[in-house]
């Protein structure tokens, strides 16, 4: 993985200094605190409800051990003890204090960490596939490509204020499993025909209260073009995206006033400029940044089998565990979503022992999944057992994946200023419900948001919860046939929402109408698509209950 | 008039006042022209060789359209002065001198040491503008 050379890490500790000066001057009231306020939300510090929260980049998700480890000692020294991981693959810690911000920056970067950019109206960490490097279907290792794009993007002096903020992914494979589209740039690197590397630009997409899948804007943008195209979409985002209304600033609501081909026609124009700038980073650059993904020194001829005859570790890898693309090699998830657990929630020890076991089992790398697992991206096919054992002893065994307790939840009105509703205890509710019932359900991605800002992806789950408030009252929404990946498509609301534990009622009865419909094979989502919104709606909202 | 606090030019500041953008195409005399945030700086390009001083407005520092008004003039070769006015702020000066500008007209005077702190920072940069400062990358592989 990336490895910080003298010019990153002047970078990194430049930025801690910085930030330690505006606090003081923050702490000695020469800086007002709305003239802070955009500072440390560059540096990822939000005032919540009850704390300052730091938001820590994990850029495309990749962390070695001796990274984890900090990410765990930082939860015990300055948090109570907990780290939150994110659906942008981040890690956010909910009982900070301002005066130690610093500290924490200056321990991050000791591991070539930081928080830049994890907030704030600017380029925002980039995501990736977490399956990056390990999976067959890549055309290559997308990594390089979100590396350049960091470097690029990190205090980029004409896009630190824009509109609003502004994500971007990148993925490598047919199959998407960054919600690629779901972003204000998804770009998929791609081969042509001649055997040529270049990327997909999907431009204008997003989740908020007014979700949208991005158009793709240009099948094919030279590798060695890629940063120029990036920064002609910015700058024309930056131009013209509205300003005069924050819930209509992001760059999907300018791609679709203006048409995805005039917005198109004003990319090109700018592109055809800025090609004449000398912007892009030689092809050198990129080959420095691959040669630091090569992959680890796999072992050759490994026994493939792997003893099944223990029950619960079977439905683990069944679970968990993924097809490597190398011989001998399996890609694990670690699911932080324990039954009546809070979603994406590790403790310092297990955040620790996740980095050791990494460091012993996968070649010292760990990934952040967008769902807000953990996944150990190398392990030997002969190692599983072990792993398990120890994952399951710390309470991280729980075999989920994809399953209806695998809820994506955002922190909701426990701990955020702009939630409306709880998340928390709705997932836990819903997890607890259905515990030991998964397996039969089978695949069902659901997603919870406690405010229409849509961070935990309601709009792209299988099954979809939005908490808004109603007169007061805490009401939530429900959603069915909402995907990312490959076949996007967002969730329409059902009808009428629901109080807690109406919506825990409402999902049992979706999930029975699932089960009275499918046919072989079917998931939740295949039989939803079939059979449409009408059998659903008819025993959810029954008088009699179901 | 707000003063001038910081300028990064040896030759004489242009003395005539900034017109908008629209008087500016109607007065073929006026050598010096105000932008403001909704303002299309190309409007100008045709006419660089005439002006001295381009001011841009910053009505509020999270405004950010100026940022790219001042790289499209200078990528364009203008050469005169251009000037950050408004809700200028510490802050903002290392990405505002990255852009092109080259002297800073702050609403509240700035506090001079912290300012010329902010502007000492950072001692590379990941992205070429307008501004001549090599990128990192072009120091990794001995382009600059």
């Amino acid at each position: 993985m990336y490895k910080y050379d003298s010019y990153d890490q002047a970078m990194v500790d430049a930025r801690v200094a910085e930030f330690r000066d505006q606090v003081r001057r923050r702490l000695d009231g020469s800086l007002a605190e709305e003239q802070f306020r955009p500072l440390r939300l560059m540096n990822g510090l939000y005032l919540q409800l009850h704390a300052y929260m730091l938001r820590v980049a994990v850029p495309y998700g990749t962390l070695n051990s001796a990274q984890m480890t900090m990410l765990g000692d930082i939860a015990d020294k300055y948090d109570r003890g907990y780290g939150h991981f994110t659906t942008r693959q981040n890690i956010q810690y909910n009982w900070i204090k301002l005066e130690e911000a610093p500290d924490i920056l200056a321990d991050l970067a000791k591991v070539e960490m930081h928080a830049i950019q994890t907030s704030g109206n600017c380029i925002r960490n980039t995501t990736s596939d977490q399956y990056a490097g390990a999976i067959a279907d890549e055309v290559v290792d997308p990594r390089p490509y979100a590396e350049l794009i960091r470097q690029w993007s990190t205090f980029h002096p004409e896009f630190s204020f824009l509109p609003r903020k502004f994500k971007m992914a990148v993925i490598a494979s047919d199959t998407d499993r960054a919600a690629m589209r779901l972003h204000d740039i998804g770009i998929q690197i791609v081969r042509n025909d001649a055997g040529e590397l270049g990327a997909a630009f999907y431009v204008g997409g997003g989740m908020g209260r007014t979700p949208m899948i991005a158009p793709c804007i240009n099948a094919f943008v030279p590798i060695d073009q890629m940063i120029t195209y990036s920064e002609a979409c910015l700058r024309v985002y930056n131009r013209h995206g509205r300003r005069d209304n924050k819930y209509k600033a992001r760059i999907k609501i300018l791609v679709h006033e203006l048409g995805k081909d005039e917005y198109t026609r004003q990319v090109e124009a700018e592109f055809a400029h800025l090609l004449t700038q000398n912007i892009e980073p030689p092809l050198a650059e990129l080959e420095r940044i691959k040669a630091q993904f090569a992959d680890p020194p796999f072992e050759i001829a490994l026994d493939e089998t792997v003893d099944r005859s223990d029950p619960d570790f079977a439905v683990w890898l069944d679970n968990n565990v993924q097809v490597h693309k190398a011989p001998g090699y399996a890609i694990v998830t670690i699911s932080l979503k324990p039954v009546g657990g809070i979603p994406g929630d590790a403790s310092a020890d297990q955040i620790r022992l996740m980095a050791r076991l990494a460091k012993r089992y996968s070649f010292d790398e760990l990934r952040v999944t967008h769902a807000q697992n953990i996944v150990l991206p190398h392990v030997r096919k002969a190692d599983l057992h072990a792993v398990w054992q120890q994952l399951d002893e710390a309470g991280l065994g729980t075999p989920n994946l994809d399953k209806i307790g695998d809820i994506i939840a955002c922190p909701g009105l426990d701990y955020c200023s702009l939630a409306n509703a709880r998340s928390i205890p709705v997932a836990q509710k819903i997890s607890e419900r259905f515990a030991g019932r998964e397996q039969e359900i089978g695949e069902l991605k659901l997603k919870i948001s406690g405010c229409i800002n849509a961070c935990g992806h309601h709009h792209a789950g299988h099954i979809g919860i939005l908490g808004v408030d109603r007169k007061g009252v805490e009401n939530y929404q429900l959603l069915l046939g909402g995907s990312e990946g490959a076949d996007t498509s967002l969730g329409t609301i059902t009808g009428p929402g629901f109080n807690e534990e109406g919506i825990v009622d409402a999902v049992e009865k979706a999930t029975s109408v699932y089960l009275a419909n499918r046919q072989d094979g079917e998931r939740f989502l295949d039989t939803y698509r079939r059979i449409g919104m009408a059998p659903f709606k008819d025993a959810i909202y029954a008088k009699d209950a179901v | 008039m707000v003063e001038t606090q910081l300028r990064f030019r040896d030759d004489e500041p242009a003395g005539d006042p900034a017109v908008t953008v629209d008087s500016f195409g109607e007065q073929t005399n006026a050598s010096a022209v105000r932008i403001e945030p909704g303002d299309d700086a190309r409007v100008l390009l045709p006419h660089l060789d005439r002006i001295r001083l381009v001011e841009v407005n910053f009505p509020v520092f999270g405004d950010g359209r100026g940022y790219s008004a001042a790289r499209i003039l200078r990528e364009a070769g203008y050469a005169g002065e251009l000037r950050a006015v408004g809700d200028v702020l510490i802050d903002q000066l290392a990405f505002l001198r990255r852009c092109g500008f080259d002297s800073f007209a702050p609403e509240h005077p700035l506090n001079a040491a912290d300012a010329e702190a902010a502007l000492a920072r950072y001692p590379e940069v990941y992205s070429p503008t307008v501004d001549g400062r090599p990128a990192i990358w072009a120091k990794r592989h001995g382009l600059a």
